[in-house]
């Protein structure tokens, strides 16, 4: 196939700038619609979820990712192939304990925000990018793996880094449900 | 890491880049979220649900105007006479014809109308949706018909007659886009959307003028 017109550079620019501008009118609508700063977080996290069950098998098909063994690789994976894949951007991981089920993501530069300078007035509570956290939580739990994923720091509310701490919870174990009949 | 072609698990609508599939996704989640919003609409709350689609595709669409500055299309003022760039020069007329009537002001801000809407069908939506518009059709008095046979936030739906009832939320977005976009390139419309069958859908830009 002759070079593929829809990847010149302007068209890039163009389709980058579309998700982020869709993400802030998204933001600001839903700030339109919930007074509580918590209500915006919830929904963001919901339709992330929603996002993240559907995105996880368009990122199985696109990438060479084998089986995982544990939850440091998997993360590795979501910093290095997923991140970088669908935001142009890698984290880097680190671990937070020792029983290595609990891990950050350090975004230095985060292009959700490319347009925001600063939270909305009276909205110190926001989690601007809480899409982030409902995408990745629900792509785990579509290959079976429960996590906790939340902010820890973020720098729209002043912290100097901003950071996703996923936890993987316990797997549940396997309960066979049968039907009363 | 060779990415393996998700072609095949993409389905007919080909082969989507990885970055931009970020923004089909949070348009089908918006579609879904936004709808249940309101779970007792009443009758005038459908078309609450789509004009909130169809402002936040305006906001985006002007926004992508105002970052992208080099869209409008280079020419003066219609108002200045003046050849077009395709006339002859004067010396180059035989003496003994007529010389060709001058552009109206009319004609030339309608082929700059046209322009916009050629760079619409084609740059815009090469650029949001990796392909171009497969037809431009006007009555030559302000109304514009674009036409994809294969829209791409249309193409995960069923094809043919399944859920043409649905399909109005997943156009109401991009009806508001083309108008943000319409609106900082100086064009004030109204534009619809219309299914016959999926994945193939209309888009009516009716130009407002002022």
């Amino acid at each position: 196939m002759s070079r593929p017109t829809h990847r010149r550079p302007e068209y890039r620019k163009i389709n980058k700038d579309l998700f982020v501008l869709t993400y802030g009118a998204l933001v600001a609508q839903l700030c339109k619609d919930y007074e509580k700063d918590e209500d915006v977080n919830k929904y963001l996290d919901k339709m992330g979820y929603g996002i993240g069950t559907r995105l996880v098998e368009d990122f199985l098909a696109r990438s060479c990712v084998g089986r995982c063994h544990s939850y440091s690789e998997i993360t590795d994976i979501i910093a290095q192939v997923a991140f970088k894949m669908y935001l142009g951007i890698t984290p880097s991981v680190t671990c937070n304990n020792s029983s290595r089920n609990e891990f950050s993501l350090i975004l230095d530069k985060n292009p959700l925000v490319e347009f925001v300078e600063e939270l909305p007035a009276g909205r110190s509570s926001l989690c601007y990018c809480n899409l982030l956290c409902g995408i990745i939580r629900g792509a785990l739990e579509m290959v079976h793996l429960a996590a906790d994923v939340t902010f820890l720091q973020d720098r729209l509310k002043g912290d100097s880094v901003t950071e996703i701490g996923i936890t993987f919870l316990k797997k549940p174990e396997e309960k066979k449900y049968r039907r009363k009949k | 890491m060779r990415a393996r072609s998700a072609g095949r698990s993409l389905g007919a609508g080909g082969r989507r880049m990885a970055d931009a599939v970020l923004f089909e996704f949070l348009h089908t989640e918006m579609v879904a979220e936004l709808w249940a919003h309101d779970p007792d609409p009443g009758p005038g709350g459908q078309n609450m649900s789509l004009s909130v689609l169809e402002g936040m595709g305006f906001r985006v669409g002007q926004a992508l105007g105002e970052r992208n500055p080099a869209w409008l299309p280079p020419s003066s003022s219609p108002w200045a006479p003046q050849a077009w760039p395709g006339d002859p020069p004067a010396s180059a007329w035989p003496k003994c014809l007529p010389l060709p009537p001058r552009l109206s002001r009319e004609t030339l801000a309608y082929r700059e109308e046209l322009d916009i809407l050629k760079f619409l069908c084609k740059d815009l939506w090469m650029a949001v949706f990796q392909k171009q518009m497969d037809s431009l059709r006007t009555n030559h008095q302000g109304t514009y018909v674009l036409q994809d046979n294969s829209f791409p936030l249309l193409i995960r739906m069923a094809s043919g007659l399944q859920y043409l009832e649905e399909a109005p939320k997943f156009l109401a977005f991009t009806c508001g886009l083309l108008r943000g976009t319409l609106c900082t390139l100086g064009v004030k419309s109204l534009v619809t959307a219309s299914v016959a069958a999926l994945p193939a859908c209309k888009f009516q830009v009716v130009i407002q003028k002022s």
